[in-house]
C-alpha cells in the first residue's frame, strides 16, 4: 500500500500524458492501481468514452468520502445526478487516498476491483429506493465506522438483479436509477464477457528498473536486457533513448547492464522508461503494447501493431544541444 | 565523431520530406527543454530552438532575473543559439514560454521538455 502510495501521486502530477498512455505506462511497483487511474481520466480529460471505471471508483471514492467527512451532507448529494457527484467528489477523495486518511479502505477495494465497489454502489442503490434520509444516515455512519458490516449487506443485495428481487423484481413499478443499472451492466459485463471489462484497466508492466551506484559518478543500468526484451526493442535503442533524455553518455558492462555517467535514481531511470514506453512501443491508435519497431525505406523508423496492423513512422532519436560539462582541458585532449 | 552524426540527422527531415511530401512532420520546429547534470546536485538546463524572431538576449536578461539564476547563450553550429541556465528550470522556462502575458506566448505543443 505503501508504495501504490508515491506512484499515486507521481500520476497525478503527471498532467500532460493523456491517461490513455497512463493506462499503459509503466507499472514499476507492480501493483494494482486502478483506483488512481480512472481518478485521473475524468479529472483530467474529459473522455471517458470507457465510462465502466469512472463511475464506480468514483461512487467508492463518494462513499468513502462522506462516510468520513460529512455524513450529513452525503444524502443531499445522493439526491442530485450522478454526474455531479463524482465531479465533486473524486478531488476529495483523492486527496484522501494520497494523504492516508481512508487509505485502508481505498487502495485494498481498488485491489479487488469491480466487485467490491459494486457491492458498496448496491448499498447505496436500496438507500435511495428506500428515499429515508435517516437510513441513508444510518448506512453511512456504519459504512464510516467499519468496513466490515459492507460486505454481508451486499451479499444479500447480490442476489438482487440475479434472482429478480428487491427493486429488480419483474413487477416492480418504481424506476431504478441510474447507478444500480449502471453497476449491474458492468457487473454482467465482467461475469459474461471477462475479457471486455478487463481492457480499460489492463496496464503494461515492466520490471522496475534496477540502479545501482558505481563509484561516485555513475549509475548502473542493471536490467536494460531484461526490459528491452519485454518491450521487444533492441537493447541499442533504449540506451541511445536514455543518454538523449538523460543527456549524458555511457557503456555497456560485461554482464551486459548499461552504466551510465552521472547520478540518476530508479524513479528518474522510470521516468525516461515511460516516456520511451509512450513514444516507441504503445500503438498510438488501439494503445497495444504489442508492437513492433523496424527500420523502414529511408532511415525512418516504423512501429507496427501487431494487435490491430496499424503502422506508424517515429521520429529518430535525437541528441540535441548538450553544454559542456566538466573541464574544458580535459576535452581538448 | 559526434558531428557526423549531427550531420547525418541534420539532413534526416529532408528525406522524410521527400518521401512522403504529402504529409511532413517536420516541417513543426520544436523547442527543447533538457536538463544535464553536473557535479554534485547541480544541473543545467538548456532550451534550443527558440525562434529567431524572438531577442535572445532579451529573453536571457528576463530569465535570468525571474529564475534568479545565471545563464548564458550559446550558438552552436548546428543548433543555432541556445539558451543555457544554472540549475533545475525546465517547468519555469516552459511556464515562461508558454505564458501569453509575460512570456512569449508560445504554443505549448511546440515546447518539448526532456530528461527524467
Amino acid at each position: 500500500m505503501s508504495t501504490e502510495e508515491p506512484s499515486l501521486q507521481r500520476r497525478a502530477s503527471r498532467k500532460s500524458v493523456a491517461f490513455t498512455d497512463e493506462k499503459l505506462v509503466v507499472d514499476a511497483d507492480g501493483s494494482v492501481t486502478m483506483v488512481a487511474s480512472p481518478n485521473d481520466d475524468t479529472k483530467e480529460t474529459a473522455m471517458s468514452h470507457t465510462p465502466r471505471t469512472p463511475p464506480l471508483s468514483a461512487a467508492l471514492g463518494a462513499f468513502t468520502d462522506a462516510a468520513s467527512q460529512a455524513p450529513a451532507a452525503a444524502p443531499a448529494e445522493d439526491a442530485d445526478g450522478l454526474d455531479l457527484r463524482l465531479m465533486k467528489k473524486k478531488k476529495k477523495a483523492k486527496v484522501e487516498t494520497a494523504e492516508g486518511d481512508d487509505e485502508a479502505a481505498a487502495p485494498a477495494a481498488g485491489e479487488e476491483g469491480i466487485d467490491l465497489s459494486l457491492k458498496k454502489k448496491k448499498k447505496k442503490k436500496v438507500a435511495k429506493d428506500d428515499d429515508d434520509f435517516a437510513k441513508k444516515l444510518e448506512k453511512l455512519n456504519i459504512e464510516g465506522k467499519e468496513g466490515e458490516e459492507a460486505a454481508p449487506e451486499s451479499e444479500e443485495q447480490e442476489g438482487d438483479w440475479e434472482k429478480g428481487t428487491g427493486i429488480f423484481k419483474h413487477d416492480e413499478t418504481s424506476t431504478i436509477n441510474y447507478s444500480p443499472l449502471l453497476s449491474r451492466f458492468f457487473a454482467l459485463l465482467s461475469q459474461k464477457n471477462p475479457d471486455h471489462a478487463s481492457t480499460g484497466t489492463r496496464s503494461y508492466k515492466i520490471p522496475p528498473p534496477q540502479c545501482l551506484r558505481e563509484g561516485n559518478k555513475k549509475t548502473i543500468f542493471a536490467n536494460l536486457a531484461e526490459i528491452c526484451k519485454r518491450m521487444k526493442r533492441a537493447d541499442e535503442h533504449v540506451t541511445a533513448y536514455l543518454f538523449a533524455e538523460l543527456g549524458t553518455s555511457g557503456s555497456v558492462d560485461g554482464s551486459r547492464r548499461l552504466v551510465i555517467k552521472g547520478r540518476f535514481q530508479q524513479k528518474q531511470i522510470e521516468n525516461v522508461l515511460r516516456t520511451y514506453i509512450i513514444e516507441y512501443v504503445t500503438c498510438k491508435t488501439c494503445r497495444s503494447p504489442n508492437t513492433e519497431l523496424s527500420k523502414g525505406e529511408n532511415r525512418l523508423y516504423f512501429i507496427t501493431c501487431n494487435s490491430c496492423g496499424s503502422r506508424r513512422s517515429v521520429q529518430a532519436i535525437k541528441t540535441g544541444f548538450s553544454a559542456q560539462v566538466g573541464k574544458r582541458r580535459k576535452n581538448k585532449a | 565523431m559526434s558531428t557526423e552524426i549531427e550531420n547525418l540527422k541534420t539532413y534526416d527531415p529532408f528525406a522524410e520530406a521527400d518521401e512522403d511530401s504529402g504529409k511532413t512532420k517536420q516541417t513543426q520546429e520544436y523547442i527543447h527543454i533538457r536538463i544535464q547534470q553536473r557535479n554534485g546536485r547541480k544541473t543545467l538546463t538548456t532550451v534550443q530552438g527558440i525562434p529567431s524572431k524572438f531577442d535572445h538576449k532579451k529573453i536571457l536578461k528576463v530569465v535570468k532575473k525571474e529564475f534568479a539564476c545565471n545563464g548564458t547563450i550559446i550558438s552552436d553550429t548546428e543548433m543555432g543559439e541556445v539558451i543555457q541556465l544554472q540549475g533545475d528550470q525546465r517547468t519555469k522556462i516552459k511556464e515562461f514560454l508558454t505564458d501569453k502575458e509575460n512570456g512569449l506566448g508560445l504554443d505549448d505543443k511546440t515546447i518539448k521538455v526532456h530528461g527524467f
